[in-house]
Formats: C-alpha cells, sequence, structure tokens
C-alpha cells in the first residue's frame, strides 16, 4: 500500500513518457511504411525507443511490456548493424504495430489501476520467428558487433587516413589575434571546428585550448600554431584563415617534409593511449548527449504539467491583472503628477499583459497530434478492407483548448472509420464509376464564427436518402411526414440512436452505436454535428466544436452597465444606423436597409433586460453579426475595445438552472469586471 | 505514539469544526449556517446580471479568476429586498462541489451550539420549515439554522423553471 503510494508520481511518468514514445514509435513506423523502407534514422529511432520503453518497464517491474519491448528492439538492432537488403517490410510493421497495441492496452490498464497482466507472448513468438527468418536469410553474417563510431574523430586524428599523406598539401599556419579579442582559446577552438571540414588531419598547440583557459594568454603572446594536411591548396586555406575574427596576423607556410607532423602524431598517440580510459567515459557521455540531443529534435522540448495547475496560473494571472488595475487606476494616484510613476505603471502593464497572453496560449493545443493519430488507423483499415485511401490532414495548426481536444479524439476515429469502410468504394467500384481509384479522406480544421469547424469529408459513395428513410421507417424512428423533411433533417437521421445504415456488421463499424455516440460526445462539450452529401460524391460530416475555454478575439461592447463581448469572427461590420433606413413592420419587429438588403434588428438591452443608456437608434452603435447563414444587427449603446479574452464557462449551478440562449460563457475583462459573451448562434435562432 | 498525536490533532480539526455556526443577520432574524460549508467571506462586490435566471440568483461574480453564481438569501425567502450596502456580505460556501455566494445583510460571528441546544423547527406547513434544519438557542437568542442544501435545492427550482416557461408560453 504504501510502496503504491510512493510509486505513483513515477508511475504517472512512466505513462505519460511510455505513451508519448508509443505515438511518435507509431508514427515513424507508418511514416517509413509509406516509403516501403525503414530509413537508418527510422530504424535508429524506432530501436532507441523501443530500448527506453524496455528499461523503464523493467524498472516500474512491468516485465510482460519489458519483454515484449526487448524483442522488437532485438530486430531492430539486427536491422541496424546488419542492414539487411530483402526484408518483409510490411510483416514487419505489422508486427512492430501489434506489439505497440499491446504496449497501449497493457498501459491503459495501468492507468486504471489494474495490473498490467496480459499475456506478449504470441507476438513474442512472432516477432521471434521474425527475426530468425531475418538472420537465415544471411547466414554467414557473424555476430553483430558493435563498431566504435565516428566519436575517434573529435581527437582530429583521422587514424586510418595517416598513411595517405602523399599528394597533399601540409600547411603550417601561425595565427595572433589583435590584443583586445579575449577569449582566445574559444576562438581557436571555432577555427579547428569550421576547419575540420576542409582538412584531412590537423594539430595544433597548444592543445588543450578548451579545458585550459590559461592557453588563453599563451596563444596572445606565441600565436596559435596549426598543422595540417589538406587537399586544398594555398589560396583556399589562405582564405579561410584570412575569414576569422579579430585576426591581426596570419602565417602561412607550406610544408615539404612529414617530420613535424609524424612527431606531433606520436605524441598525440601516446596521450590518446593513457587517456584510453577517460575517452571511454566521454565517449559515453557523448553518445548519451547525442541521444539526448536528438530525443530533443524528435520529442520536441516539452514539458509536461497538470492541467490543473495551469487553471490556477491563469486564475493567479486574472488577479494579477486586476490587482494591477486597481494599483494604477487608483483615484489617489491620478491626483500624483509623477511621471516616473506613470511609466512604470505603463511597465508594468505591458508585462502582465505578456504574462496574460502567455499564460492563455500555453492551455491551447493544436490538433495535430489527434490528426495524425488517425493516420494508423487509416493504414489498418486499409490493409484490412483492401482499400486505396488518401488522407489529406488540412489545418492541424488550429488550437483549441486541452480538454476539448480529449474529448473530440473518439468521435474522430470513429468518423474516420466510418468515412473508409462506409464511404469510400472498393477500387473496382470506383473504377466502374470513373472515379479516381484511390480514394481520397479529407480531414480539416479551421476557425469560424465562435466555433471551430472540424471537417471530415470523404469522396465515397454518400448518403442515399430513400435508403435512409426507409430504414428510420422500419426501425420507428420517423416522427414527420417524409414529405416534409428537408435534406439536412434526412441526413442527420444516422445521429439517431439505434440507426444504422449498414447490413453487416464489419470489425470496425456497423453495430449501429457509432454516429449517435458522436453526436452525444460532441453535445457534451456543447458541440454539434452536421452531415452533408450528395449521392456518388462526397460525405461530409461537420463537427462543430464551441468555444469554450478557447481563447477568443472579442470586441467587447457596452449596453448600460453591463458588458458583452462578441467574437470578432462573427462580427462584419459595425455602423451608426441614420433613422430613416430603419424599418418596423407591423409586428413591431425593427429592420435596417444597409446596400440594399433587409436585416433584423436586435436590441440587447430588451433581450437581456437591463437598462440602456437611450433607447435611440441614434445615440448607439449597431454591429453587424453573422452566424452561419444568419446575419442580424446587435443594438448596443457603445464599443468598448477588441481583446483577446479566455472563454470561462458559467457556472454550472447558473447552466442547470436555465437553458441560457444566446449567451456562450463569459469572461474576465481587464480590471476585474466580468463580461458575458454572445452566443450569435443562439441569438439569431430568437 | 506518533500516530496518537496525529489523532489527536484530528481530532481536534473535528471538534473545531463541530457545532460551530457562521451566524448573520436577514432583518430582525438571525439565522446560522454550518461552519463547514464556509469557504469565505467577502464584501458586496459588482455582480453580472445573467438574464433569463430566477430573480433571486443575482448574477454571477468574479471571486480571483473563479466565476460563482450569487444567490440573494432576501429574495430566496421572499423577504422584501434591502438596498446593498458596505455591511453587506457575500458569504461563499461550497455544498456537494458546487460553489456559490449568498448575499446577506451583515455577517455576526461564530457561534459554538452544542446539539442539546438545538431544538426541531415546529411542525408548521411544509413551506416554511423547508429551509430551517433546527432552532438553536444561544442564551437570549434565537438562531435559525439553515439547511444549506436545501437553498440549492433542485426541485423547487424546477417548478419555478416550470412556471417561468407556462409563463413565457401564456405570452
Amino acid at each position: 500500500m504504501t510502496n503504491m503510494f510512493i510509486n505513483e508520481p513515477m508511475l504517472e511518468m512512466y505513462i505519460f513518457e511510455t505513451t508519448q514514445q508509443l505515438e511518435q514509435l507509431e508514427q515513424a513506423v507508418i511514416a517509413s511504411e509509406k516509403t516501403a523502407a525503414y530509413s537508418e534514422d527510422a530504424i535508429n529511432e524506432i530501436f532507441r525507443y523501443m530500448h527506453t520503453i524496455k528499461g523503464s518497464s523493467a524498472m516500474m517491474l512491468f516485465n510482460n511490456i519489458g519483454t515484449l519491448a526487448h524483442s522488437i528492439e532485438d530486430i531492430f538492432y539486427y536491422l541496424r548493424e546488419k542492414n539487411p537488403e530483402r526484408m518483409d517490410y510490411s510483416t514487419l510493421s505489422d508486427l512492430v504495430l501489434e506489439g505497440v497495441d499491446f504496449i497501449k492496452q497493457e498501459i491503459s490498464k495501468i492507468k486504471n489501476g489494474e495490473s498490467a497482466d496480459g499475456d506478449a507472448e504470441l507476438i513474442e513468438e512472432k516477432l521471434h520467428r521474425f527475426l530468425s527468418l531475418l538472420e537465415k536469410d544471411r547466414p554467414h553474417e557473424d555476430v553483430p558487433e558493435i563498431k566504435i563510431t565516428q566519436e575517434n574523430q573529435k581527437y582530429y586524428v583521422a587514424t586510418d587516413r595517416k598513411n595517405d599523406r602523399r599528394g597533399k598539401n601540409k600547411f603550417k599556419a601561425t595565427i595572433l589575434f589583435q590584443d583586445d579579442c579575449e577569449m582566445e582559446n574559444i576562438r581557436c577552438y571555432t577555427i579547428i571546428h569550421n576547419l575540420m571540414d576542409m582538412v584531412d588531419e590537423v594539430y595544433f598547440l597548444p592543445e588543450d585550448i578548451i579545458e585550459n583557459n590559461e592557453t588563453s594568454v599563451w596563444i596572445r603572446e606565441n600565436g596559435f600554431e596549426i598543422y595540417l594536411i589538406t587537399v586544398h591548396d594555398y589560396d583556399t586555406i589562405h582564405q579561410f584563415f584570412m575569414q576569422t575574427i579579430f585576426l591581426k596576423s596570419l602565417e602561412l607556410v607550406q610544408l615539404e617534409n612529414e617530420d613535424a607532423f609524424q612527431q606531433l602524431y606520436n605524441a598525440k598517440n601516446q596521450a590518446l593511449q593513457s587517456q584510453n580510459d577517460n575517452i571511454s567515459t566521454i565517449e559515453q557521455s557523448l553518445q548519451s548527449k547525442q541521444n539526448m540531443k536528438e530525443t530533443a529534435v524528435t520529442g520536441q522540448s516539452v514539458i509536461s504539467v497538470k492541467v490543473d495547475k495551469m487553471d490556477k496560473l491563469m486564475d493567479l494571472v486574472g488577479e494579477l491583472v486586476i490587482s494591477e488595475a486597481m494599483v494604477t487606476q487608483n483615484p489617489e494616484i491620478n491626483n500624483i503628477l509623477v511621471e516616473n510613476f506613470h511609466k512604470s505603471a505603463r511597465q508594468l502593464h505591458k508585462i502582465t499583459n505578456e504574462v496574460q497572453d502567455m499564460v492563455m496560449a500555453i492551455r491551447m493545443v493544436p490538433l495535430s497530434t489527434t490528426f495524425i493519430k488517425t493516420q494508423r488507423i487509416l493504414r489498418d483499415m486499409c490493409k484490412k478492407l483492401g482499400k486505396e485511401v488518401n488522407l489529406e490532414i488540412i489545418g492541424e495548426e488550429t488550437e483549441v483548448d486541452k480538454n476539448i481536444i480529449e474529448n473530440i479524439s473518439d468521435p474522430l476515429m470513429h468518423l474516420i472509420r466510418n468515412a473508409i469502410d462506409h464511404g469510400i468504394e472498393t477500387s473496382e467500384e470506383r473504377r466502374r464509376k470513373g472515379k479516381d481509384v484511390v480514394g481520397r479522406v479529407i480531414l480539416e480544421a479551421k476557425n469560424s464564427g465562435s466555433d471551430v469547424l472540424v471537417i471530415i469529408k470523404d469522396d465515397g459513395k454518400g448518403l442515399k436518402k430513400d435508403k435512409l428513410i426507409a430504414k428510420a421507417r422500419k426501425n420507428g424512428l420517423l416522427n414527420k411526414p417524409e414529405s416534409e423533411m428537408t435534406d439536412q433533417e434526412i441526413y442527420n437521421l444516422i445521429l439517431i440512436p439505434g440507426f444504422s445504415t449498414k447490413e453487416s456488421v464489419t470489425e470496425f463499424s456497423g453495430r449501429g452505436v457509432g454516429m449517435d455516440v458522436v453526436a452525444k460526445n460532441l453535445g457534451a462539450i456543447g458541440g454539434s454535428v452536421e452531415v452533408d452529401s450528395i449521392e456518388d460524391q462526397y460525405t461530409q460530416i461537420t463537427l462543430r466544436i464551441p468555444l469554450t475555454l478557447a481563447i477568443i478575439d472579442g470586441m467587447n461592447i457596452k449596453v448600460g452597465d453591463s458588458r458583452y463581448t462578441i467574437p470578432i469572427i462573427a462580427i462584419k461590420e459595425s455602423f451608426r444606423p441614420k433613422v430613416t433606413d430603419i424599418l418596423t413592420d407591423p409586428d413591431g419587429n425593427e429592420m435596417i436597409m444597409v446596400r440594399g438588403e433587409c436585416y433584423p434588428i436586435l436590441r440587447l438591452h430588451k433581450y437581456f433586460k437591463v437598462s440602456a443608456r437611450s433607447n435611440e437608434f441614434s445615440d448607439g452603435i449597431l454591429i453587424m453579426v453573422e452566424h452561419g447563414s444568419n446575419t442580424l444587427c446587435l443594438f448596443a449603446d457603445e464599443l468598448i475595445g477588441q481583446q483577446q479574452v479566455v472563454v470561462k464557462a458559467l457556472p454550472n449551478y447558473i447552466k442547470s438552472k436555465r437553458k441560457l440562449n444566446g449567451l456562450g460563457g463569459c469572461t474576465l475583462l481587464g480590471d476585474g469586471s466580468i463580461s458575458l459573451i454572445l452566443d450569435i448562434g443562439g441569438l439569431a435562432f430568437t | 505514539m506518533k500516530d496518537e498525536i496525529t489523532r489527536e490533532l484530528y481530532n481536534e480539526e473535528e471538534d473545531t469544526q463541530k457545532d460551530k455556526y457562521l451566524t448573520f443577520s436577514l432583518g430582525s432574524e438571525t439565522y446560522g449556517i454550518e461552519i463547514r460549508y464556509v469557504t469565505e467571506i467577502v464584501g458586496i462586490q459588482p455582480i453580472t446580471v445573467v438574464p433569463e435566471l430566477p430573480d433571486y440568483i443575482k448574477g454571477i461574480i468574479n471571486l480571483r479568476g473563479k466565476i460563482i453564481p450569487v444567490l440573494d438569501v432576501r429574495s430566496r425567502f421572499k423577504k422584501s429586498s434591502v438596498d446593498y450596502n458596505d455591511r453587506t456580505c457575500i458569504v461563499v460556501i461550497d455544498i456537494k462541489d458546487i460553489s456559490i455566494g449568498i448575499i446577506v445583510d451583515t455577517v455576526e460571528e461564530v457561534l459554538s451550539i452544542p446539539e442539546d441546544e438545538i431544538v426541531p423547527p415546529p411542525d408548521m406547513n411544509k413551506a416554511g420549515r423547508k429551509y430551517i434544519k433546527g432552532i438553536g438557542k444561544t442564551g437570549s437568542q434565537v438562531t435559525l439554522l439553515l439547511d444549506c442544501e436545501k437553498l440549492l435545492d433542485e426541485d423547487e427550482v424546477e417548478t419555478i423553471y416550470k412556471i417561468d416557461t407556462n409563463e413565457e408560453v401564456i405570452i
């Protein structure tokens, strides 16, 4: 019990890291499969991931994961060392992905507090068989040996080249730096570093320029001596040295004999010999450093933070902003006419603003990770169903709040599965229809109005309206005469629980719990699903994700004492109306003519039952907003200004009381007061 | 030994909250709420009105970045409303993970009312005893002990909701 407790943070870390590595590994496998070859980089990468997973799993005592990872690692070790020419890449990918799936499953077990008791033997056996098959292909290979990699070059002695000096130019260069340039040793190191590309061998005096800062004094007085062997001629080398910054003088002589070199080489060799132990340790550290660097490149420099910490930080920043406003806008201070104070206050304001922006941005996560995951599904399904489908991803950089990503990930997978299974036809069918044999699925994300839209579109067979209706009638799901149903309503039938048009249940879909779950999941986060289709051309499913918790650009407006925020994307224009343009119909509905078009007017003060500064149109301002195909004009007192705001949900208690039409949430303004965010869609429907 | 101390401390903490009531006044009456519900007391601050809510929910306030609804106890108990002044307080309470602020005339003190000093409310009609859990006697004074959970009771909300919607339909 106590043990569990102690392990918890480590366990959490383990789960997090392993999940991430598995994802990246999956990506690497899929990417390699596309090109039908495993590049050296990919092999190394996969090897490294598996190695890490093996190590950490063993540490956490998840032995089944550890041994499985070990088996996969073995294969990639073999690949890395032997680089076999003939390879069944497709089987390999299958095996690795199978292994990945197994580990994923175990991880989710661990996450749920169960013990990871899955049996990996079957997969392991397959892996072993695969490996022995590989080895049989090349029976004469000797046992893999670890070659000492190129680290030796770091010592600037390319040993294997030493016999091949003839016919090359030998130079001795002496460099003196300007008197006040400082850090001569570092500069020398830079020179040597740059020189490495051009020369075969190089020796320099003093030798310990990096380790020993005292050498800079020596260099300052005696100059820096470099002996080098190169294929380049005198001019090139001269030119190279002349580029050195702070160069005072350069003496470059071409050497005829090798005595100097031999001497230096021998000395170096001795030193090398004696330092052999050190070298191996240095090598190790170098290697680990390199590893670190590479993971940093592939895994991005990311730290993981708990979301509730982020929430807290955001609240605190909100506090900070309010306190700042309280200090700087204190009425007492207005009486102080100190220029300095206002200057510092402005500075403070700037910084707090930046902090606020930053904190808000941190919460946002691009959709790309979720989108990329779909590629795995695509691959598996195409393979199983024998279809060829191209997945096109657009706008994956669109950012949404972390919480939302978690909620749409499952529905998205489902829709992709649907598109490939139900939507895209088989190759023959496509050919018969005169379509491109390779199917296309487009996954697109974009901001629209106050929402983020995620669109899944396939160019498959589309939805058949009559079939949908027939099915609905059979299942007793029709609550309206067919003739009165719009296309939209017919398509939306597929969102009703218990509706599935696919006759047979396949492995991937057709159980009738699909689209309704998607719709429910989106409903849970306040989003919606729209279906659109043309038979034999396409099916398009649009997920409308609300802006809750997202950051939006908002226009703050004022009505009486209340303030409201309108998502700026919804605003078309704002203008002062001419009274003559305003019409009133017999029911008392007001509207306005703008450039020959007539739009309804909604008085916000009436709608929200607050007192406005004035009821006259001439005193206020009209803001034309649009949502989908609806356009209307909102009447408010004045515009306050544009601001990036974090959308906060209204308290659940309030939401449980009333279905609030026209309110998308609320936000905190700079002075700490609350502004209600208008939901244009909700307003438009009232 | 150590365990004992921990237990003692733990008990003590339990004890500090037991039988303690925060009392506040609404007009001439004194009400008490169990101290364990109370998270903090803040002065009255600007309230953002949210439209279309039952009128006892005054709106929402920003409590250090947290948005919480505020409820006016006076209008909840259907008493005549008074203007807010600088003695008006918002008592923030946490019930079943819901944070809510309740607006009271003045906050008085924290009283210790032992259990045997509390009598059940008289059996009047149902509406009357709804929010009162018991009546505490403290010296010559009487404190009405509120049942916080009833304060937010959804049943009533439901009915109000229905009435309102009906009205709308009629209109």
